[in-house]
């Protein structure tokens, strides 16, 4: 008997008994569900860290201004500037595998071009920032240092920034307002796309970080050197660790802190931060994996338990094929192929369903859906396993049954 | 050389009861196309006897050739080759695979064999039109009658083209008027060459054979050659005697 005819005869079998089989197959459908679901997931939550850090840039860490205590009142993160652009420039200098630290001041503002207006983010910074954030300009010019340090009133504009204002022209050399202010476009960034967390960064204006203070947020006494961020970038990840450490030393002592005051600034790992999504999703993971472990198990005992009662059934059909002829690895060959053909139809279902939720979860949790031709394989193979695995116990018990008892057997 | 030759062929079962001894050194010649009935009440042997010579079981003492080959020394998968090729069962109870029709059912035995699927199509289609079942060779056997059930079974047993035809009780499930058609069958095959023995209790289905072995308590009782009763005269003087208009039954073609 071909491979063939013997899957036919076993899906008749199978298909004889439609809603016992169903039913038997639900735990390895489960089971083949859930990993198939468990591998989207892990790697749909991987791949989106990996272009999170990517889109931002490797190795980052954020210094933020915080913590400070006034008159008994702890304010929050960023309620006071306590970093200044000196801290910038000594960070970079003085912390080891530092290769960029640029200071950052964000606020919001109204651009005005013609009769276009579009509220975007104005970031003022110096051109660390495109170092750290990896990040060039498509067409014009980044700053010259010449520039950033008299405080010129140029701007160089994300692509949204470009479409908005200036709509089909050419935004370089044109003048547009913010506050009044006529600012020059030097430069428009490439293109960047959204963020992680799905806010268009693309639509932007970058001026150096002088022209920002003064005439943007409007501190125009000399003395203010603050900033709200430094962007750090190390050269490697393994450099992020003690550099950060380093950092925190450097501002304590910049800062005049004692040793019994609180930092007033806080250092974010960027990449960390990445990696905490990751954790979420592998817990989800390990979660699916247990559920599946345990479903493939309780499938594969529903097989055995299923295939004990078919071989019970079904004795005097064995007996009737011994006595025809059949030799004992033919009648085991018939029931393992039969409990393989179960476990498959039940992983192909499982695979199916496993697809779906997968596409579900990515859409809920915004991931790309990762399902691979080598996951189902994988399914396919895991249930075709259980299927010999768990099968055997009952076509060995058919192989050896006596064929006089057998025919016997009401 | 006698196509069945036991000598001193025992059975023992060593049953947590003690030993039972269900055939005692029996020795005994069958001739190939010879119609043997083999009689005895129920203990008598006789069912032993039949899966000895069946080769579903293997001797504990003694002797037994079929066709030539020691049987006692092969092993299990020898018996089931020797039980594929040179042995056509017929039960009581017809054993047919209820999923499958009727053709699928006669090719069994071929599959076996390891004959693919078109010889085994056409085999099975030329077994059942032997048995007068041509017209129904793809109906499932809960479509079909008990003797028809049983003519399925019998192409199924003759589709090997086996050296014996071993039927065990092959009228016990039928009305009286079947057996006697399934019993006319049986002769009508035994005339075309093949060797047939039928395992019986009943002293009217024996009546029909050549040759009447009997057993008691796992011993030879008797061995008697007959005149057979024909099995298709009698069916004849049946319809006759009814006169209804029922067809004579189709049988050998």
């Amino acid at each position: 008997m071909s491979l063939l005819e013997a899957i036919r005869s076993a899906l008749s079998a199978i298909g004889a008994n439609a809603l016992r089989s169903a039913l038997t197959m639900l735990g390895i459908i489960i089971g083949v569900a859930a990993v198939i679901a468990m591998v989207a997931i892990g790697s749909g939550a991987r791949e989106r860290v990996t272009s999170q850090i990517k889109s931002l840039g490797a190795n980052l860490a954020i210094v933020q201004s915080g913590n400070v205590t006034q008159g008994g009142a702890r304010l929050g993160a960023g309620a006071s500037s306590t970093l200044t652009d000196e801290d910038a420039t000594a960070i970079a200098r003085e912390v080891d595998g530092v290769v960029a630290a640029a200071p950052v001041i964000i606020t919001r503002a109204q651009a005005v071009f013609g009769g276009a207006n579009w509220s975007t983010q104005i970031t003022a910074t110096d051109l660390d920032f495109f170092t750290a954030r990896e990040w060039d300009v498509g067409e014009g010019r980044l700053f010259e240092p010449e520039e950033l340090r008299r405080g010129e009133i140029v701007a160089i504009i994300g692509q949204t920034v470009a479409r908005n204002l200036f709509g089909e022209q050419n935004p370089l050399e044109q003048q547009f307002r913010i506050r009044n202010v006529p600012f020059k476009v030097i430069g428009v960034m490439a293109p960047k796309g959204q963020s992680a967390l799905g806010q268009d960064q693309d639509d932007v204006i970058f001026v150096p970080l002088d022209t920002g203070r003064r005439r943007i947020v409007g501190r125009n006494y000399a003395r203010d050197r603050s900033v709200q961020t430094i962007m750090v970038k190390f050269a490697s990840e393994d450099a992020i660790a003690p550099g950060i450490e380093q950092t925190s030393a450097l501002l304590r002592q910049r800062h005049r802190l004692m040793a019994d005051q609180e930092d007033d600034f806080i250092v974010r790992n960027l990449t960390e931060i990445a990696n905490t999504a990751t954790q979420a999703a592998n817990t989800l993971s390990w979660l699916l994996a247990a559920v599946a472990g345990v479903s493939l198990l309780v499938g594969g005992i529903g097989i055995m338990n299923i295939m004990l009662v078919s071989v019970t059934e079904r004795t005097r059909e064995i007996g009737l094929r011994l006595a025809v002829g059949a030799r004992q690895r033919d009648v085991l060959a018939q029931f393992l192929i039969e409990a393989t053909t179960l476990a498959t139809i039940g992983g192909a279902v499982g695979i199916a369903l496993g697809i779906g939720s997968a596409l579900m979860i990515a859409r809920i949790a915004g991931w790309p859906s990762v399902v691979s031709i080598e996951t189902i394989l994988i399914a396919v193979g895991v249930s075709g396993m259980i299927g010999v695995f768990f099968g055997f116990y009952p076509a060995r018990q058919a192989a050896r049954l006596d064929p006089i008892e057998a025919l016997r057997r009401e | 050389m006698p196509l069945i030759e036991a000598r001193d062929l025992s059975r023992v079962y060593d049953l947590d009861s003690g030993r039972v001894t269900a055939l005692d050194r029996v020795s005994l010649d069958i001739e190939a196309g010879d119609l043997v009935a083999v009689m005895g009440p129920s203990g008598s042997g006789k069912s032993t006897f039949m899966n000895l010579i069946g080769c579903l079981d293997r001797p504990t003492g003694g002797h037994y050739r079929l066709d030539g080959v020691a049987v006692e020394t092969l092993g299990s998968d020898g018996l089931a080759e020797l039980r594929n090729r040179k042995l056509g069962f017929v039960f009581q109870q017809f054993n047919l695979l209820p999923r499958v029709d009727a053709c699928a059912n006669v090719e069994l035995p071929m599959v076996y064999a390891g004959a693919d699927r078109k010889t085994r199509r056409q085999r099975a289609l030329a077994a059942l039109g032997r048995v007068g079942l041509g017209e129904r060779a793809h109906h499932r056997p809960m479509q079909l009658s008990g003797g028809q059930q049983q003519r399925v079974a019998i192409a199924r047993a003759l589709v090997n083209e086996p050296r014996l035809l071993l039927a065990d009780e092959p009228t016990g499930a039928l009305d009286s008027r079947t057996a006697l058609e399934i019993l006319a069958l049986f002769q009508d095959l035994n005339r075309e060459g093949v060797t047939v023995v039928l395992v019986t209790h009943d002293a009217e289905v024996a009546r029909h054979a050549r040759r009447v072995i009997r057993f008691r308590d796992g011993r030879l009782l008797s061995d008697q050659r007959q005149e057979a009763a024909d099995a298709r005269g009698a069916l004849l003087a049946l319809d006759a005697h009814t006169a209804a208009p029922e067809p004579v039954p189709e049988t050998a073609a």
